[in-house]
């Protein structure tokens, strides 16, 4: 459904994607992880043709993005980062002329409006000013508006920043079932590792504009090797674990010691028998943070403050000379 | 920290902003300008008030005017400090609001003279009479145009809260006080109702005051149209002040 | 090119709705017209004699609200951006020239809401007589292209000019020369040679040149010279507006 080949992107001397190859079957929900700066929203804005590449190539469903940037834009829907509603009209209203920009008939424009209205939960909300709704609401609007032509490829730039965890999940298994029903590819970028684990079912990991890692959720998990058991003892002897296969790594740090282990719930038994008496166990499951660390050697920030500061600022601004 | 420091930080602040901010500096000379060659000399070929060329004598009106749009504006910037707490910093700070209010006051004041003083400058540059004596005879009343108004602007920054109010405080305060103030007219051009209306504009004598000493044509004598203005002044300072004791965050 | 009509409608829907959904503004977007067009026209009819400046003067008030309307529905744009919006219509499956076609319809129509608008009171004010209807005619396709030239103008600027910051330079290094160093305000018989030739190369000049034309009857270019210039500019700045668009980036 996507492909992309040695697909670049340069802002001057920094290349914000690096001859990204890449190959995304239909009906997959792929999900883009990487710290700040790492390229992902400029790969999206490559794919859905607001930007131009510097070279390479890409396809949305068989369209070539530079050789036909209307037809791909036919094929796709987008739920940008930052807010994209225009705050003078109503909820209705934007998302009335977002159809009508899709030309979506008049029949199904009406029955999809309220039916996304109701998704997001902004029914009773969708004659005001878009100006007056709270940020989480702005997001659920553009969340809807996105969804509403049932695109065949769908992007979603951090779908769910800044939303509360029950919209959060609403959104989620909504975004599932369309994926499953239409047979929709979704692309999307996120900061939630739980999102990712979820949602998708191929992830990439990029990094300084490529993709460093990538695979399903569960070989990416298992890749790092297994999850952790910390142990509390005085006086830990290695020689105890001989013969236990399952342990793939060792580390001691004063009376604790922190093992790798396989499958650590079915093996814990086993462990602790040969380890002999402990002051306290802690099973810490793999997760994909590990996985995030492993190959960027950075931590996942669960919340970017940053940039929701930054959009207010600028709204700010614009506001400001508005008049 | 002393009154006086805190002040002066205040002051200090603004000033800095002022010297970084050019190009609000240049458009703001750039307006007056216009007024005064394109629609002076527009009309000045083929009026003359008084015998006195019509350019010249719009001269001290477009001075004032510059002096009132500079000041106004930059006190409802405030606005815009509050909304990005840029005044939370000074408003947490040990020291009063009347001090806060001072020190924002004379930042605006020296805005507004720097703004002025490159005006007179350029008009000897191109050739319109103005004698240094007229020039320096006008700064009383120009200093308290610009207190009058930039307490004003203030006030307005202390009590609004959107930048909506800009739109609205321009053309229901800011044009009427301008075109009612005999910068551009004669006031006896007025009809009655409208003319009487104009000793209500604080602006009417600061006007008046500087054509008197630089063109010598002042409709009332130089002490009362100073005194007058003063008065509104003092009204102003007071007015901005207490909306400052008031000021709440947005 | 190429258009699509439904499209077309919705984003000239969009812009009508934005203007209609904020009825304060549309109110206190007047304001400043009319006290334009009472302060200036009051206060010179007595020193332009023989002449009915009021009467003069309104087509170039007319054409003032007009323009600001117009140009700040054009850049407009630059808002878009910031506010992300932009975006939204940039990744839809729709042309280029379209949206450009779209919002230029949709400023203007709004633009000539307030044209239109301040005509009608200002006939009230100014007791200028209705003029027949092959004029008013004549002065609404005036008006039209007039505002469409301005609104395409607005675009080309928002799409190379992409900072807010600017947008407060484009105004006073633009629209107010534009109004200004026009035919607006005076006569171009009594203006000094080099105003009365910068005004000749203003299109903006032409626009109220024509209406003025319909209006009261008195004509210094020349009907045939006032619709052909408009027209023309509006095929360029057309053009200008959709080539910048086309490359424009969010």
């Amino acid at each position: 459904m996507i492909t992309t080949s040695r697909l670049t992107k340069k802002f001057g001397k920094l290349a914000a994607v690096d001859s990204l190859s890449l190959d995304i079957p239909e009906g997959e929900v792929f999900g883009l992880l990487g710290p700040n700066g790492a390229g992902k929203t400029t790969t999206i804005n490559l794919l859905i043709t607001l930007l131009k590449p510097t070279s390479g190539s890409a396809t949305v469903n068989g369209i070539d993005v530079v050789k036909h940037p209307a037809e791909v834009r036919k094929n796709i829907g987008v739920v940008f980062q930052e807010p994209s509603v225009d705050d003078l009209l109503s909820g209705k209203e934007n998302l009335e002329m977002h159809a009508m920009l899709y030309s979506m008939p008049g029949e199904l424009r009406r029955r999809r409006v309220e039916e996304v209205l109701e998704l997001v939960e902004l029914t009773d909300r969708k004659d005001d000013w878009v100006k007056t709704y709270s940020g989480g609401m702005r997001r659920r609007l553009e969340l809807a508006r996105g969804l509403m032509h049932h695109p065949k490829v769908l992007f979603l730039d951090e779908p769910t920043l800044g939303l509360d965890p029950q919209t959060r999940q609403h959104i989620w298994k909504y975004i599932a079932r369309l994926a499953k029903e239409e047979n929709m590819t979704v692309v999307l970028t996120t900061h939630y590792m739980e999102e990712a684990d979820l949602l998708c079912s191929r992830i990439g990991i990029m990094d300084h504009g490529k993709i460093v890692a990538l695979g399903t959720p569960k070989r990416l998990k298992h890749e790092v090797g297994g999850d952790v058991v910390v142990l509390k003892q005085e006086g830990f002897d290695r020689s105890c674990l001989k013969g236990l296969k399952f342990v793939k790594k060792v580390k001691v740090d004063g009376d604790e010691v922190f093992l790798t282990v396989e499958h650590a719930h079915e093996n814990l038994q086993r462990l602790l028998s040969a380890v002999g008496r402990v002051r306290s166990v802690e099973v810490r499951e793999a997760s994909l943070n590990e996985v995030f660390l492993k190959y960027t050697g950075r931590k996942y920030r669960e919340e970017e403050e940053g940039a929701e500061g930054g959009w207010a600022e600028r709204t700010m601004n614009a506001e400001a000379q508005r008049d | 920290m002393s009154e006086l420091e805190a002040i002066y930080a205040i002051w200090l602040r603004e000033f800095r902003v002022y010297l970084r901010e050019k190009e609000r500096a240049i458009s703001s000379i750039v307006s007056p300008l216009l007024w005064l060659f394109a629609f002076g000399t527009g009309l000045g070929a083929s009026v003359a008030i008084a015998g006195v060329n019509y350019q010249l004598f719009i001269f001290p009106g477009i001075i004032a005017m510059t002096l009132m749009f500079t000041s106004i504006f930059y006190g409802m910037y405030v606005i815009w400090d509050r909304k990005l707490d840029f005044l939370k910093e000074v408003l947490v700070a040990p020291l009063s609001r009347r001090d806060v209010f001072l020190g924002k006051m004379l930042g605006g004041v020296t805005d507004a003279m720097i703004q002025a003083a490159v005006l007179l400058m350029l008009a000897g540059v191109l050739g319109i009479p103005v004698t240094s004596y007229g020039a320096l005879m006008a700064l009383p009343a120009m200093l308290l145009i610009t207190v009058c108004m930039t307490s004003i602007g203030l006030f307005f920054g202390a009590v609004f809260s959107s930048f909506e109010s800009f739109q609205l405080v321009m053309q229901f305060v800011l044009w009427p006080m301008f075109f009612f103030s005999g910068a551009l007219f004669p006031l006896e051009n007025l009809p009655g109702w409208l003319a009487s209306l104009t000793y209500f504009d604080p602006l009417t004598y600061g006007v008046d005051a500087m054509r008197g000493v630089m063109l010598g044509m002042g409709k009332m004598p130089f002490e009362i149209d100073l005194l007058v203005l003063g008065v509104f002044t003092l009204v102003t300072l007071w007015m901005g002040a207490s909306a400052f004791e008031r000021m709440g965050k947005i | 090119m190429a258009f699509e009509a439904g499209k077309i409608y919705a984003v000239w829907l969009r812009e009508v709705k934005r203007f209609t959904n904020s009825k304060a503004r549309i109110v206190s977007s007047m304001g400043q017209p009319i006290l334009f067009l009472v302060a200036l026209g009051g206060g010179f009819s007595a020193l332009i004699p023989g002449f009915n400046y009021m009467a003069f003067l309104l087509p170039g008030i007319v054409a003032m609200t007009v323009m600001f309307t117009s140009i700040f529905a054009g850049v407009s744009i630059i808002w878009d951006r910031e506010f992300g919006f932009l975006k939204e219509m940039l990744a839809a499956p729709t042309s280029r020239e379209t949206i450009v076609m779209g919002r230029i319809l949709g400023g203007a129509t709004t633009a000539l809401l307030q044209g239109v608008l301040m005509f009608v009171l200002g006939m009230l004010f100014t007791g200028v007589a209705v003029p027949p209807l092959a004029n008013i005619l004549g002065i609404l396709v005036l008006m039209t292209v007039f505002s469409c030239y301005l609104v395409a103008a607005g675009i080309a600027i928002a799409s190379v000019v992409q900072e807010v910051e600017t947008f407060q330079l484009l105004m006073n290094f633009l629209v107010m020369p534009l109004f200004f160093l026009s035919s607006a305000l005076f006569p171009l018989e009594q203006m000094p040679a080099w105003l009365r030739d910068i005004s000749s190369l203003n299109p903006v000049s032409y626009a109220i040149d024509g209406m003025r034309t319909l209006v009261i009857g008195t004509s210094h270019f020349g009907l045939l010279y006032d619709f052909g210039v408009s027209f023309g500019i509006l095929a360029i700045a057309f053009a200008a507006a959709t080539y910048f668009f086309n490359k424009t980036s969010i």
